[in-house]
């Protein structure tokens, strides 16, 4: 994993944390390589209760959490590559400031920002390469990148001969079949184990614009782990917290509870038995109307929205058109509904143009060329793992030519994308009853769980009495139903304040911010600018490892995704930005990940920098 | 010199060679040239015809007319907590229809905890598992279910129809052959399409016929060894059936397993948190050893009354679904609160295990009493707290049936009992199952209320009927 630099100097790092009234100043030495015994760092957050300001900028809730956090345990070892320590020109910029950021969250500064919108000159498909990126990958990283997985396997095969694999045994199934694939396991013990610690790490905390990290340490290099009591909190940007709903106080936790007292936590039948409540008709009510559509329908669970209904809309004879880089659950969904499916290059338009019309003109081969019943085009707003945006103004023009109908999954873009938080639909302008099927999930802008399809009435009705979910399924649980109604309706605005605008608006500005930044860096990023979901390439396997565990040691949480995930070439970080996120924690986080950047080789681009600050 | 060598030579073999077999040859090659550029040629269409067929072509409508009167539209409201009592569509109603089996839903202890949890945790988790959506709710959640149920690992989905769903094709893939139950419930049917394995389905209960199954199976093995090398089989069964309400003859099937080389998957949704002495589920109430079974899964919204549900085995076996469960991945994790609600349900089950005795013994009762029906016919295990009830006089066809049936549990719910007839999407279940009235037992009810219900149900189903 390269030379570690022991002998580079520890630095001081420092949070500070304010109500306005007075600060408190607390730090955590961190030198590289080891973590100092018994070093701790007392961390004071002063709370204030939710106050609206009177010029009706956004309430922010501040923790009070007097918390001794012991950092005894080396649980995460910082990786560096090239020598030196980490270098802040001052002492101020390798901190943030909540309180600094309730600053900059006045009015003044959102009437600066000015929603991302079609300027109306280019054209829907020049503007999107303009705001696209998919930087290719240079070739000698190429190169490195299967080298080095190639290693890796070669490495574990040999380590798979000659050590016998500390894993659990099947006991008394002697003489049956295998249970599993060869390489599925041989790629789950040799080479995913490496980086094993990387991912389903422990929180315990709300997963807020900050986390709490379940320190963990592994003895016998990732089969195991074992907790050593401590606490590490972090910078969160990881989670799908687009709006910064996830909260355990304000307005949402306190209804939702009250909602759980009044009327338990769940109703142990589905909807069509005795689980239907006037709380599930108001929310589909309240759904439709944020859609801008007729009537919807809702869910207990997102990915089963999509595995669930998907079915009920397809038969055999009909035709899907899906972009190759869709959700595990639209994939499962047309499996199960047993319609052929054609994939089409991700986001280009040219191809799922080709695919749409061979599918018009030559028919079913399977049912001798005989016209498909329906034609059924699959998109996600904003993908997941590509940060790109669906583009649906070309798309929308596509299916009135070929007459097929489009299903638009926003999973993540409801709530985080538009100038009204209303998605993808929103964010161009478009008309809602141009899409034929709206689906999208409360699990992540709405800081809830489950999902929803809205679109006519004919079409929710026909759910009604088709969808497997809803005929089977559990009805959605009271406090889960609640918390989805009121942060919806702080959204659209219904509560009578602006709070819902303003983090609209704070979200894609710290969007904008930065994927700029990040481009000033010199890294390469994927996707759109104005997707929260922001995936910053590393390419090689060892690297995604490196970078979590590094900027860990810096408290700050991100995720990973690597094969098979991703394509082999294109391991990557992936940052999901929030609204709950000030410029500080932005800034601090950008300078850690400058710092690590350089360190470990990860400033890939090519692309001419950006000399000039960036405004905020 | 070699070129005109060679050139003597060709022309010698075409001077030798007989006509006809000249002639045959050239037509091949035409024939295969042709071939080729045919194929390549394709039935092609200019760019007017493709115009044309894309301007004719309609399509059908997206989705078909919904009959305005379809049952599943029909659906009620209820207007308060459910527990023992319930209003439903404005009539208070004693509760025979959630599946509430243990009262857990009225337990003001579980809710507290729950509330304590929201407070810290808040609603959601706003993450798949693998990306900061682990609790250590959830973490405790896995490790106490597994220790209640005396196996290595647990794992925790975050909806019960997705449990089994997502589990059958972690492990069952193409080619592979899974026996199952003809009366499985349809979660199970969903993950078995998932997994695209062969699916041979037996008769209901019947474990003689399951074997006839495995000894033809067998006979096919025999005839291709090197498939059956490879073929994984599988045996799906419920612990207590969701559409009969009756247990498993699981000593059999085990015996069967053992014999034929079967991995037995046992969906215990109804089972767990009712049967046996300390509500261990069917292993415990028929001695099972619970290593005889391969995995258990089991939904979260019955006996617990939150959301979710679980899979429990051994290390071996369970962990696998981390990396395949696809409704484990590919979801965000279940809410803090509702992890809570299961913790403290199980904390409830070790603390008092009287509780599954009174549930058992009130669910003998009801099945005593309901077995005196003139009109309906009782089916499901006496000790099941889950019983349907059928009209007694068969009719024409289910759809008759179901209109009855809808009428009797109307008048039911006009009258006081809340009782419901249970919801299937007839034309997607792989065979059409019977209508019935699904009576599900709560341990609360009195034996009196229980007669009460009784008598109202005999006296509305003998006008209706």
């Amino acid at each position: 994993m390269g030379n570690l630099d022991d002998a580079s100097a520890g630095f001081e790092q420092s949070y500070v944390h304010s109500n306005g009234n007075g600060s408190v100043k607390s730090s955590t030495p961190i030198s590289n390589g080891h973590i100092p015994n018994h070093t701790t760092f007392v961390e004071q957050r002063q709370k204030s209760d939710e106050q609206q300001q009177q010029n009706g900028e956004e309430t922010e809730e501040q923790l009070l959490r007097l918390k001794e956090l012991k950092f005894s345990a080396p649980a995460y070892t910082e990786i560096r590559t090239r020598s030196g320590g980490l270098n802040f020109k001052n002492a101020e910029e390798g901190s943030y400031h909540p309180a600094n950021g309730h600053v900059e969250k006045s009015g003044k500064r959102s009437d600066k920002f000015k929603p991302s919108q079609a300027d109306g000159i280019l054209s829907a498909e020049q503007e999107h390469y303009q705001k696209t990126s998919f930087e290719d990958v240079p070739l000698h990283t190429a190169c490195l990148t299967y080298l080095g997985f190639y290693l890796l396997m070669i490495l574990g095969y040999i380590n798979q001969l000659l050590f016998v694999p500390k894993v659990a045994t099947e006991k008394a199934r002697d003489g049956y079949v295998t249970l599993y694939d060869a390489f599925e396991s041989f790629y789950s013990r040799y080479v995913y184990r490496r980086v094993r610690d990387c991912w389903n790490r422990p929180i315990c905390s709300v997963p807020g614009d900050e986390l709490i990290l379940k320190d963990r340490v592994t003895d016998d290099y990732g089969w195991s782990f074992r907790f050593t009591g401590t606490e590490t909190r972090c910078l969160n940007l990881g989670s799908y917290n687009y709006l910064g709903f996830a909260s355990a106080t304000g307005r949402c936790a306190d209804e939702s509870e009250q909602r759980a007292r009044e009327k338990g936590l769940a109703y142990c039948s589905s909807r069509c038995e005795l689980g239907n409540t006037q709380l599930h008709i108001d929310l589909e009510r309240l759904t439709a109307r944020y859609c801008g559509v007729e009537d919807a329908i809702v869910f207990g669970m997102g990915f089963a929205t999509n595995a669930l209904n998907l079915p009920a809309l397809l038969g055999p004879k009909c035709l899907v058109v899906s972009d190759e880089k869709n959700h595990a659950s639209i994939i499962l969904g047309l499996r199960l509904s047993g319609a052929t499916t054609k994939v089409f290059k991700h986001n280009s338009m040219k191809d799922l143009e080709r695919v749409l019309r061979n599918g018009v003109c030559y028919g079913n081969p399977k049912d001798g060329g005989k016209p498909y019943k329906k034609i059924l085009i699959c998109v996600e707003g904003i993908f997941s793992m590509e940060g790109s945006i669906v583009r649906l103004p070309e798309i929308i023009a596509l299916k009135k030519k070929y007459k097929a109908y489009l299903y638009l999954d926003e999973a993540h873009s409801v709530g985080s994308m538009g100038p009204n938080g209303r998605g993808v639909v929103d964010y161009f302008k478009a008309d809602p009853k141009d899409v034929d099927i709206l689906m999208g999930t409360f699990t992540k802008s709405f800081g809830s769980a489950g999902g929803y399809i809205a679109g006519t009435k004919k079409l929710i009705d026909y759910l009604r009495a088709n969808s497997h979910a809803h005929c089977y399924a559990g009805s959605i649980s009271p406090p889960i139903v609640q918390q989805i109604y009121t942060s919806m309706s702080i959204i659209m605005g219904d509560d009578g304040t602006n709070t819902g605008r303003n983090k609209i608006q704070q979200l894609a500005r710290n969007t904008r911010y930065f994927r700029r930044r990040l481009a000033q860096i010199g890294v390469i990023t994927y996707g759109h600018e104005d997707s929260p979901v922001v995936p910053m390439l590393v390419y090689l396997f060892s690297k995604i490892g490196a970078v979590i565990r590094t900027l860990t040691t810096r408290h700050i949480a991100v995720v990973g995704a690597g094969f098979p995930a991703t394509p082999i070439m294109e391991g990557r970080i992936r940052f999901c930005l929030s609204a709950a996120h000030t410029k500080e924690q932005l800034d601090y986080a950008l300078d850690v990940i400058d710092d690590v950047s350089e360190n470990l080789g990860l400033k890939y681009s090519r692309k001419p920098r950006d000399p000039n600050p960036i405004e905020y | 010199m070699i070129g005109i060598q060679l050139f003597n030579e060709i022309g010698s073999i075409f001077r030798n060679t007989p006509t006809f077999a000249l002639v045959l040859e050239t037509l091949l090659l035409i024939t295969v040239v042709w071939l080729l550029l045919h194929k390549r040629g394709g039935r092609r269409l200019t760019k007017e015809q493709q115009e044309y067929l894309i301007d004719q072509y309609e399509p059908e409508p997206l989705v078909g007319e919904t009959d305005p009167e379809h049952p599943l539209l029909r659906t009620r409201l209820v207007q308060s907590k459910v527990g023992k009592r319930v209003v439903v569509d404005g009539h208070d109603c004693l509760n025979l229809a959630s599946h509430n089996y243990l009262g857990f839903l009225e337990d003001n202890e579980i809710l507290e905890e729950a509330c304590k949890c929201l407070r810290k945790y808040g609603v959601g988790s706003c993450g798949p598992r693998g990306f900061y959506g682990t609790m250590d709710v959830h973490l405790d959640l896995e490790d106490r279910l597994a220790n209640f149920m005396g196996l290595e690992e647990a794992i925790v989905y975050s909806y019960g129809f997705s449990t089994v769903a997502s589990a059958i094709p972690a492990y069952a893939k193409r080619g592979d052959i899974i026996f199952v139950d003809e009366d499985v419930n349809f979660s199970i049917q969903k993950g078995l399409d998932a997994s695209r394995s062969t699916i041979v389905y037996f008769k209901h209960n019947d474990a003689k016929d399951l074997e006839r199954l495995l000894q033809e199976q067998e006979k096919r093995d025999i005839k291709n060894p090197k498939k059956a090398q490879k073929t994984r089989r599988f045996l799906v069964v419920e612990g207590i059936y969701m559409n009969t309400g009756e247990l498993c003859p699981l000593p059999e099937l085990v015996a069967l397993r053992k014999q034929y080389k079967l991995r037995l998957f046992l969906d215990e949704t109804i089972s767990f948190g009712t049967l046996g002495s300390h509500g261990r589920g069917i292993t415990e109430y028929l001695n099972v050893d619970r290593d005889e079974i391969d995995l258990i899964s089991a939904g979260m919204e019955g006996s617990m009354a939150t959301i979710g549900g679980f899979c429990v085995g051994s290390h071996f076996i369970a962990e696998h679904q981390r990396l395949s469960g696809l409704g484990y991945i590919f979801s965000a994790s279940l809410p803090p609160m509702l992890t809570q609600a299961a913790i403290s349900a199980l904390d409830r089950f070790e603390r008092e295990p009287q509780i599954f005795e009174q549930l058992q013994t009130l669910s003998q009762f009801v099945h005593n009493q309901f077995q005196g029906f003139t009109k309906l016919q009782l089916r499901g295990d006496k000790l099941s707290p889950v019983k349907h009830l059928y009209v007694a006089q068969a009719r024409d066809n289910f759809e008759t049936e179901a209109k009855l049936l809808a009428k009797v549990a109307d008048k039911c719910i006009e009258k006081g009992v809340a009782v419901v007839q249970a919801a299937y999407l007839q034309d997607r279940e792989h065979k059409p199952v019977r209508p019935s009235l699904r009576i599900a037992v709560n341990r609360l009810l009195t034996n009196d209320e229980v007669l009460e219900a009784f008598k109202l149900i005999e006296s509305v189903s003998s006008e209706v009927l």
